[in-house]
């Protein structure tokens, strides 16, 4: 039964960018894009398991730290070499200014 | 469409990602992907790094055969091409196997470059490839005596490697620091901290007088008279480059293949990429460079597909180069000896970038180290600016409290 579950304050993420979030042993990383959009994806990069937190967030792009693997954050599209794996993605919603995740 | 395709020689990174590319550019002629090891094209910066430490035994493909079949890339692996006709264009193999080619690529890659006081030597190894690596790694058991040659890259990260499965270490680089050609000093001082922290003996302005091997190990004399017994010694005192089936088709080198700004050798039809060649750099006012590097190998891999193809595009990007030694990450945007002066912004948790400015206020380079990737998205956003020719306010890249994504959109 999926569950939503609170991941931090709205506030907690600036407009495009991204924050780590560890829930139950797994991790995830939750996106504010650049209109005030939050998104969840899974939390390391498809290529060599780094947190795609610590990257770069440009438009609907987040970009790996590591080896600037590309993702659509919002559909969890990988954008070619070196990641060629999609992310994971988890609905968003925001409530009394609190970001909640939808997990499966 | 020509029958002859395009054939591409060294399948490392470079060639691997240009085969690729030529497919999602939707060429649809033969593409032949010519490689002198047996294995399917892998990615080599694990293994100096978590490769070595995990052991080498899972080679990290870049692709596996199948998705090589369902792109139709003809590999030709634990081939080597011995010579190019250029006049029938034609590559021939070392079984006498004539590829003929409309356009070739050239990515020949680097090798280790030889110590000749170590030639004979059984116990003297070098690390280019995943074989390399498993012979390297193979010796590296807990309480092994390890003495490393030179204090580049390939034998820092080896030394932190090392550490990491129980050897005891030394290092000897021969200038007064490590990583003179490549980093700035305060950054060379935060990776010695961290190598003698963690008991690996760093041995600066060391001069070698003999490498020998004796009973089961191998003895290395230094100049200043010191006596260091080894039972295995790693040298990594830096590569050179492939050019020699280029030279004996009479193309132009220069420190590497020369190329222009568009990959392309001093023939037409063949362009080159990679370690193995020399390019003009524009960001650097067209600075003849050789890099090797991991993203430009792929940049390049992917520029001299389209330009095979036709595109005609320059390569027009800022040189990007990273590390891991321990816990800390080093990366490098950019050629820090472009700059006249540097800036200093500090993080959390010991973390540090510097930017590296020219006289007239320029951003040409920034380098930084810390903690796992403290210093990833920095280092990318100052990469952007430097791409822009951008000429920030040195307080405003001082101050920790100013992002540099605002500086970006200035």
């Amino acid at each position: 039964m999926a569950k939503w579950i609170e991941a931090c304050a709205a506030g907690d993420i600036d407009e495009e960018d991204v924050m780590r979030f560890d829930h139950a042993g797994r991790t995830f990383a939750v996106y504010r894009s650049p209109d005030d959009e939050y998104f969840a994806t899974d939390g390391l990069c498809t290529h060599e398991k780094v947190h795609l937190a610590d990257g770069l967030v440009m438009d609907d792009i987040i970009e790996c730290p590591k080896h600037n693997g590309r993702f659509n954050y919002k559909t969890g599209a990988a954008k070619g070499a070196p990641v060629c794996i999609n992310l994971g993605t988890y609905p968003v919603k925001v409530e009394a200014g609190k970001v909640l995740i939808q997990i499966d | 469409m020509d029958p002859r395709g395009i054939v591409i020689v060294g399948a490392g990174e470079c060639g691997a990602r240009a085969a690729f590319a030529l497919r999602e550019q939707a060429y649809a002629g033969p593409v032949t992907l010519i490689g002198a090891e047996r294995h399917l094209p892998y990615e080599r910066p694990p293994l100096s790094k978590d490769g070595m430490t995990a052991g080498t035994d899972n080679i990290r493909t870049i692709a596996d055969t199948a998705r090589f079949e369902a792109a139709g890339i003809v590999l030709r692996l634990a081939s080597e091409a011995v010579s190019i006709d250029r006049a029938a264009r034609s590559v021939e193999l070392g079984d006498g196997t004539q590829v003929p080619y409309e356009k070739l690529l050239l990515a020949t890659g680097a090798r280790p470059r030889r110590l000749p006081l170590a030639e004979g030597s059984q116990h003297c190894l070098y690390l280019r490839t995943h074989d390399d690596a498993g012979k390297i790694a193979g010796r590296l058991r807990p309480g092994a005596r390890i003495v490393i040659v030179g204090g580049g890259f390939i034998g820092l990260e080896l030394a932190a490697a090392s550490r990491g499965r129980g050897c005891s270490v030394i290092v000897l680089e021969a200038l007064p620091r490590l990583l003179t050609r490549a980093v700035p000093q305060d950054i060379s001082a935060v990776i010695a901290d961290a190598h003698r922290t963690n008991g690996v003996d760093i041995r600066c302005g060391a001069a070698i007088g003999s490498i020998a091997d004796i009973d089961a190990g191998v003895e290395v004399r230094l100049a200043d008279g010191s006596v260091l017994g080894a039972d295995l010694c790693i040298i990594g005192i830096g590569a050179v480059p492939n050019t020699e089936l280029a030279e004996a088709a009479g193309l132009a080198v220069e420190n590497g293949i020369r190329v222009d700004e568009r990959l392309r050798t001093s023939d037409p039809a063949i362009f080159a990429a990679g370690d193995c060649c020399s390019f003009p750099l524009p960001i650097h006012g067209g600075r003849r460079v050789r890099l090797e590097a991991w993203r430009n190998a792929q940049e390049q891999g992917n520029l001299a597909a389209r330009n095979m193809l036709g595109a005609n595009a320059p390569h027009d990007t800022v040189p990007w180069f990273w590390s891991d030694q321990y816990h800390l990450t080093l990366q490098i945007a950019g050629l820090p000896d472009e700059g006249t002066h540097t800036v200093r912004r500090d993080l959390d948790d010991g973390a540090f970038l510097l930017f590296h400015l020219t006289g007239d206020g320029r951003l040409v380079a920034a380098s930084g180290i810390g903690p796992g990737n403290s210093i990833a998205r920095d280092i990318r956003l100052a990469e952007m600016l430097i791409a822009g020719r951008a000429t920030p306010a040195a307080e405003k890249l001082a101050a920790a409290n100013i992002k540099l994504k605002s500086l970006l959109a200035a």
